[in-house]
C-alpha cells in the first residue's frame, strides 16, 4: 500500500494524472466529480504534510529514487507546507463553486476541458511550491501558466481571448527570464538543487554571473507575481476570465510566485547577498509603495467590479512585497500572513462576484444597484470581504496589516507605517463605491427587477466558506500567525 | 493536391515506411539517438503528409477527433501510470528499478514504457495542431 512517505509526490501527481482522466471521461458531471475528488484529496495531503512538518521538521523525497543533488528533490519545510495548504485549500473550495458557475459560463460541452486544465493548473502550482529543484520549478511554472492561459481564454466575453494572449506573451517573457537566471546559476555553480545552490553560492558572492542571474530571476518572477509596474497582464486576465477561474487564480497564482521570490531571495541567495550586496530592499520598498498607491487609485476609477478587484490585487501584492522587502522576521512573517489572508479575502470576493455574474450576468457597477435586497447573502459576503480588504479589526486583513505596521515600526520606518494606513483609506473608497450602489440605490427607478435573485447554494456555500475563514482568521490568529512565523524563521534561517 | 498523380503514388509508397521509421526511432531510442518525442513527430508527419495529399477530410476519417483526443490523454496516463506502478511496488515515484527483480531490466522496461507514452501523446498533439490549423478556413 502507498504509505504516507509518498505524500510529497502524491500531492502533485493526483491532480496531474486525474487531468487526462477528465479528458477521457468527457461527461461534465463525471469530470467535475473527478476534479473534486482530486482537489480535496490534494487538500487533505497538504494539511497532513503541514502537520508533519510543523511537528517533525523538513521532509525530502527523491523522485525516481535518484538522490539529491543529482535527481529531482521534493522538499517540504514550514514555508512551502503553509503555501501548499493555501493553494490546495482554495483549489478545493473553488471546485465546489465551479460546477454551476462553469455550467453557465463555459457550457457543458466544453466543461471537461475546463476541469482538465484546472487540475493541470493546480498540479503546476503545487509542483512549483513543493519542488526543491530550480529547473523543475520552471517546468511546473510552465504547466501552471499554460493551463491558466487556457482557463482565462474560456471566458464568455471575447476580450477574454485578448487578455489570455496578453498574459501569454508577458508570462512567457517572465518564464524566459527565470530560465535565463537558472541557466546562469547552473553555469556558475554546476547544480540545480536549491539547497546545493545555496551552499555553493556561499563565498562566491563576487561572481558577476551570479549577480546577473539574480537580476534575471527577480525580474522574471516579479512579472509572474504582477509586481508594479509589471502588472499589466493582470487586470484584463482577471476581469474577463470565468468567475471560478478568477477566484482560483487571484488566490493562488500570484501567491505561489511570491513564494518563489521568497525561495530565491532567502534560500538560494541568502539575506546578505540579496539585501546587502544588491539594493533589493530599497527597490522592493519603492515598488511596493507605488503599487499600494497607484493601483488602489486606479481601482477607485474602475466601473467593472472584477477589474476593480484585480487592481486591488496589484495593490495587495504591494503589501506582501513590502513585508518581504524589510527582510526581518516580523516583516517576512507579515508578508506570508498577508499572502494567506489575502488569498482568503480576494478568493471570497471574486467568488461573490461569481454569484452576481450567475444571477445578474453583469459585473458593471451600474447593474449592482439594489443588490442588497435582491441578493442579500451575496451582498453581505461582498461587504464582509471588503471590510477585510480595508483592514477593519476582527477581519483577517487587519491582522496582516497590524503585523506589517509592527514590522515597519520595528525597523524605525514610521513613515512606511503611515503610508500603509493611508493606502488603506483608498481601499475604503473603492469598496464603499460598490457598497453604496448595492445598498443605497434601488434597482431600476421605476421599480422593475426588484424580485429576489439570490445565487444557488452551490455557489453561496463556497463563497461563505472563504469569507467565513477570513473572519475566523481575523479573530483566531493562533494557527495562521504561528505557521507564518515558523515559515519566516525557516526562510531566514533563524531559530 | 489530389490531381497530382506522381505525388499521390509516391506518398502512398512512403507513408508506411515513415511510420515504420517512427517505430524504429521509438523503440531504438534507449540505444541510439531518438525516443518518444522524435518518434511521435515522425509518426504524425506520416498523417500530415496523408492529409496534405488526400485532403484533410479524408485524414479526419482515418483519425477522428475522439481518437486524437484519447491519444493525447492516454500517453500522459501511460507515463504517469508507470510511476504509480513503482509506488505500488514499494519504490519511489518513477523509480524503474523496482519494476522487475533485476534493477537493470526494470530501468529498461521503465524507460521503454514511458517513452511509448511520450510518443503517443506527441503524435496525437502534432496531429491535433495540424487539424486545428488546417480546419481554420472552414469555420471562417
Amino acid at each position: 500500500m502507498i504509505a504516507s512517505v509518498h505524500f510529497p509526490v502524491l500531492q502533485i501527481i493526483l491532480p496531474l494524472l486525474l487531468a487526462p482522466v477528465c479528458v477521457l471521461l468527457r461527461e461534465s458531471r463525471l469530470a467535475w466529480f473527478t476534479a473534486l475528488t482530486a482537489s480535496w484529496a490534494a487538500f487533505g495531503i497538504a494539511v497532513a504534510l503541514l502537520l508533519d512538518v510543523l511537528a517533525g521538521g523538513p521532509l525530502s523525497y527523491a523522485v525516481g529514487g535518484w538522490n539529491a543533488p543529482w535527481g529531482i528533490e521534493l522538499r517540504v519545510d514550514a514555508a512551502n507546507a503553509f503555501v501548499l495548504t493555501i493553494v490546495a485549500g482554495i483549489g478545493a473550495v473553488v471546485m465546489i463553486f465551479a460546477r454551476q458557475s462553469i455550467e453557465q459560463e463555459v457550457g457543458n460541452a466544453r466543461a471537461y476541458l475546463f476541469y482538465a486544465s484546472y487540475l493541470l493548473c493546480l498540479a503546476g502550482l503545487l509542483g512549483v511550491t513543493i519542488t526543491g529543484d530550480a529547473f523543475n520549478l520552471f517546468v511546473f511554472l510552465e504547466i501552471s501558466s499554460l493551463s491558466s492561459y487556457v482557463l482565462i481564454s474560456l471566458g464568455k466575453d471575447r476580450r477574454a481571448l485578448y487578455a489570455a494572449y496578453q498574459y501569454l506573451i508577458l508570462g512567457t517573457i517572465g518564464a524566459t527570464f527565470y530560465l535565463i537566471g537558472v541557466g546562469l546559476l547552473y553555469q556558475a555553480t554546476g547544480t540545480l538543487n536549491m539547497m546545493d545552490l545555496a551552499q555553493r553560492i556561499e563565498g562566491q558572492e563576487g561572481l558577476r554571473g551570479l549577480r546577473v542571474a539574480f537580476a534575471f530571476l527577480t525580474v522574471g518572477i516579479s512579472l509572474k507575481l504582477a509586481l508594479f509596474p509589471l502588472h499589466l497582464w493582470l487586470p484584463n486576465a482577471y476581469a474577463y476570465a470565468p468567475s471560478a477561474v478568477t477566484g482560483f487564480m487571484a488566490a493562488t497564482a500570484t501567491k505561489v510566485s511570491v513564494y518563489v521570490l521568497l525561495r530565491v531571495f532567502f534560500t538560494i541567495f541568502g539575506v546578505e547577498f540579496s539585501f546587502d550586496l544588491m539594493p533589493l530592499g530599497e527597490i522592493l520598498m519603492i515598488l511596493a509603495v507605488a503599487a499600494m498607491f497607484v493601483a488602489s487609485t486606479v481601482a477607485v476609477f474602475q466601473n467593472n467590479v472584477k477589474r476593480m478587484l484585480a487592481y486591488s490585487s496589484v495593490a495587495q501584492v504591494g503589501y506582501i512585497v513590502l513585508g518581504i522587502g524589510m527582510a526581518s522576521v516580523t516583516g517576512v512573517q507579515a508578508g506570508i500572513l498577508h499572502l494567506f489572508n489575502h488569498a482568503l479575502i480576494k478568493g471570497g470576493l471574486f467568488l461573490a462576484m461569481g454569484c452576481i455574474v450567475y444571477s445578474i450576468g453583469s459585473t458593471h457597477i451600474r447593474d449592482l444597484a439594489g443588490l442588497g435586497k435582491r441578493m442579500p447573502w451575496t451582498a453581505a459576503a461582498f461587504v464582509a470581504g471588503g471590510l477585510g480588504l480595508i483592514g477593519i479589526p476582527m477581519t483577517a486583513g487587519f491582522i496582516s496589516k497590524w503585523y506589517l505596521v509592527l514590522a515597519a515600526l520595528e525597523k524605525g520606518w514610521w513613515w512606511v507605517a503611515v503610508l500603509i494606513l493611508l493606502s488603506s483609506l483608498l481601499a475604503v473608497l473603492y469598496i464603499w463605491k460598490v457598497v453604496e450602489r448595492m445598498y443605497f440605490h434601488s434597482a431600476g427607478e421605476t421599480g422593475e427587477n426588484v424580485e429576489r435573485a439570490e445565487a444557488p447554494l452551490g455557489l453561496l456555500v463556497p463563497t461563505w466558506i472563504l469569507i467565513g475563514a477570513s473572519i475566523w482568521f481575523g479573530i483566531d490568529t493562533r494557527l495562521s500567525a504561528a505557521a507564518a512565523l515558523e515559515a519566516a524563521k525557516t526562510l531566514l534561517g533563524v531559530g | 493536391m489530389t490531381h497530382h498523380l506522381v505525388v499521390r503514388v509516391i506518398a502512398k509508397m512512403l507513408i508506411p515506411f515513415i511510420m515504420l521509421f517512427a517505430l524504429y526511432v521509438q523503440f531504438h531510442g534507449d540505444f541510439g539517438p531518438g525516443g518518444g518525442f522524435q518518434a511521435g513527430v515522425i509518426f504524425a508527419s506520416a498523417f500530415i503528409l496523408y492529409a496534405l495529399v488526400f485532403g484533410v477530410e479524408t485524414a479526419r476519417e482515418v483519425a477522428p477527433d475522439w481518437v486524437v483526443r484519447t491519444g493525447i490523454a492516454l500517453g500522459g496516463l501511460i507515463y504517469g501510470g508507470t510511476g504509480v506502478v513503482s509506488l505500488f511496488k514499494d519504490g519511489n515515484y518513477l523509480d524503474y528499478s523496482v519494476l522487475k527483480a533485476d534493477p537493470v531490466a526494470g530501468q529498461h522496461i521503465g524507460i521503454l514504457v514511458i517513452e511509448l507514452g511520450v510518443g503517443i501523446t506527441v503524435a496525437s498533439v502534432m496531429t491535433a495542431i495540424f487539424f486545428a490549423f488546417a480546419g481554420r478556413q472552414r469555420r471562417g
